[in-house]
Parts: C-alpha cells; sequence; structure tokens
C-alpha cells in the first residue's frame, strides 16, 4: 500500500515541521493554549500521516511498536514519580514542589497579564512533557495494532 | 430566539446521537452515535462557561477583562481524552464481534450460542 | 415508513430536549462561580502559570489527570490484548 511519489515527499518533508510543532505545544504548555494532550496528539497526527503515505510495515521498521509502548510507560511513569516526590519532601501528593522556589522551573509570577516566563510553574512543565510523551505513545500504538488486526483480516 | 444558539446545537446534536443509537443496526454507526452525544457534551460544557465578553483565561499577554470559567473548559480536556479512548475499545470490540459472527449487523448477533 | 418514524423520534426528541434549553441563558452562566473566580484570582501566583486551564489540570485536579492517564493506558491495554499476535496454529477462541 503506497502512495504516489508526491505524496511521500511532501510527507516526509512535512513530518519534521508537525514534530517541532507538537514540542512547541507540549513545552509552552503553562504559557500559551495547548499542553501534553493536545501536543501528544498533533505528534501523533504526524506519525498518522507518514502511515498514511508510506504504509504501516514501512513505518513499523523505523518507528517500532516497541519504542512507542516503551514512551507511553516511560510517560505515566515520569508523571506518578513527579507527584510522589512532594510525598517524599513531606507535603501532599500531587503538591506543586518547585513553583516559587526559584530553582528550576521556579520563578515567582506577580498576578495579572504579562509576557510569560518559560521558567514558571514548578512541576506542570514537567508533568506536560510526561503526558505529551504518553499520549503519544498511546495514541500510536492504537493506530498500530488496529491496522495489524485490519491486515490480518485481509 | 438566538441568544443561546449554542445550546440548541447542543440539544440537536444530542438527539440525533441518541437517535443514531437507537434506531441504527450497525454496530460502527452506533459507535458513531456516541461519538456524537460526546460531542453534544463537549459544547455543552465549553457553551456553559462563557461569560458575556470574556477572554480566554490565559495571562499571556492578554487584554484587560473579564475570563470565562476555566474549570468546565478542563473537565471537556478530560474528556475528550477518554472518549479517544472508549471509542478505540469500542471499535476493537467491533472487531472482535466481526471475526465471530461475519457480520456488524446488531440483529444477527442476538441468539445466544452456548 | 421507518423514515418516517425516524424524522418522528428526531423531532420529540429535539423538543424534550429544548425545554431545559430555553432555561438557559448563553453569556451569563447560571451555576456557582465562586471556584472560578478563586482560580482566576489565585492560580498565577499559587501555580506560576499563565495559563489558567492548565494549572487546573495539572495542578488543583491532579487526580483527575492521573485517573485520565490510567484510563487511556488501559485502553490501549485492552487494544493490545484484542489485537495481539497470534502464535503459529493457534486459533481464536470466543468463549
Amino acid at each position: 500500500m503506497n502512495m504516489s511519489r508526491i505524496v511521500r515527499t511532501v510527507a516526509d518533508i512535512s513530518f519534521p515541521f508537525i514534530l517541532i510543532y507538537g514540542f512547541y505545544i507540549v513545552v509552552h504548555g503553562h504559557l500559551t493554549p495547548g499542553g501534553g494532550f493536545q501536543g501528544g496528539a498533533v505528534i501523533a497526527t504526524g506519525i498518522v500521516l507518514l502511515v498514511a503515505a508510506h504504509g504501516h510495515e514501512a513505518v513499523a521498521r523505523q518507528i517500532t511498536g516497541n519504542l512507542l509502548k516503551n514512551a507511553e510507560t516511560f510517560g505515566l511513569l515520569l508523571f506518578i514519580i513527579t507527584a510522589l516526590i512532594a510525598i517524599l519532601l513531606g507535603q501532599g501528593f500531587f503538591t506543586n514542589w518547585l513553583a516559587n522556589t526559584g530553582m528550576l522551573f521556579g520563578t515567582p509570577v506577580a498576578f495579572g497579564p504579562g509576557p510569560g516566563d518559560l521558567n514558571t510553574a514548578g512541576v506542570i512543565p514537567i508533568m506536560n512533557i510526561a503526558v505529551g510523551i504518553e499520549v503519544l505513545g498511546a495514541l500510536s500504538i492504537i493506530l498500530y495494532y488496529m491496522l495489524s488486526g485490519a491486515q490480518e483480516a485481509r | 430566539m438566538f441568544y443561546n444558539l449554542p445550546f440548541i446545537a447542543v440539544a440537536v446534536i444530542a438527539a440525533l446521537g441518541i437517535v443514531t443509537m437507537l434506531l441504527r443496526q450497525n454496530l460502527i454507526k452506533m459507535i458513531m452515535g456516541l461519538s456524537l452525544i460526546e460531542s453534544a457534551v463537549n459544547l455543552f460544557l465549553v457553551a456553559l462557561g462563557y461569560r458575556e465578553g470574556g477572554i480566554a483565561p490565559i495571562f499571556t499577554n492578554a487584554p484587560a477583562g473579564e475570563m470565562v470559567m476555566p474549570t468546565v473548559q478542563a473537565m471537556t480536556l478530560t474528556n475528550i481524552v477518554i472518549g479517544i479512548a472508549t471509542t478505540a475499545m469500542l471499535l476493537s470490540f467491533v472487531m472482535v464481534i466481526y471475526r465471530k459472527y461475519g457480520t456488524a449487523n446488531a440483529q444477527y448477533m442476538r441468539k445466544l450460542r452456548g | 415508513m421507518k423514515k418516517a418514524v425516524t424524522g418522528a423520534v428526531i423531532l420529540i426528541l429535539c423538543a424534550v430536549l429544548m425545554i431545559p434549553v430555553l432555561s438557559l441563558s448563553f453569556g451569563s452562566p447560571a451555576v456557582s462561580q465562586g471556584m472560578d473566580d478563586y482560580f482566576i484570582a489565585h492560580g498565577q501566583e499559587q501555580t506560576g502559570a499563565n495559563n489558567i486551564v492548565t494549572g487546573i489540570v495539572f495542578d488543583y485536579r491532579g487526580f483527575d489527570t492521573l485517573g485520565e492517564a490510567t484510563v487511556l493506558f488501559t485502553a490501549v491495554l485492552a487494544v493490545g490484548l484484542v489485537f495481539r499476535k497470534l502464535k503459529r496454529g493457534e486459533e481464536y477462541e470466543y468463549e
């Protein structure tokens, strides 16, 4: 199942831009509209584009299912560990233990509209990245499973 | 009449979804009806939190003014992701049913096979 | 006949669902707004995030997001079980 050369070339060219846009949405989740779920869905859309252009087998040789499965597990683990560290520090589960401390992601912000600083918001950027990795893996692996089932039934 | 057009749209979409789930016999079309109801719920939540003349609840370079309610938008985000998960699960179950019965029509899979 | 039944059911359902719709008014929410006003007034200082929705999703309602991520993980597990690779010569068993 191969599309024409034009479709394959355009998909190859636009895939890195989709990837960068998705990562931008994930990393800037606490400043602009977006976040982990939306950015992960955008990156998964890029993988869907590759699969539509090149076919399932050719893409699965480069981006293997095991890689996506590991990405999903790693994202969920990072999310839970980030929440659990707050307990080790003597605070409650899911406390924002990095906000307003002056460390990484810890610059205090004043109330009101402003230009926005990437180095704020405590654990929220870390959780955004974790959830982004998880959603990217989950949506792509669901697509892979369904495609393998469709090929088997043919 | 048109002061609450979004809510009227919610009612129409939800009615179409319920009718699709009740009167169609193809399982895939029933899942489409479920997705329509999900969309109606999302639209209802977002429309419920709108305040007159409000802006999005984001402070980056925001103009002055009242902001719309943020909690319902967070709930909508949760709802979308869970909708994706349930839709994927239902579609794969339809695939299993199709493998066993050879059809996706709900009328032919009523009888119990021991 | 079938189309007439479908159209009648759609009309009746729309009419029933219009009853609560007409009591709502778009633009002025009829629900309690204290929690949302608190999030807008204090969310930026407490979490440091300019985007209040992200602040709610990942900080105030973190448990909700944990459950959501778990639901997604479980769905992936279920789909993977349904479409698992069969061993050589193995057939699907349904009962």
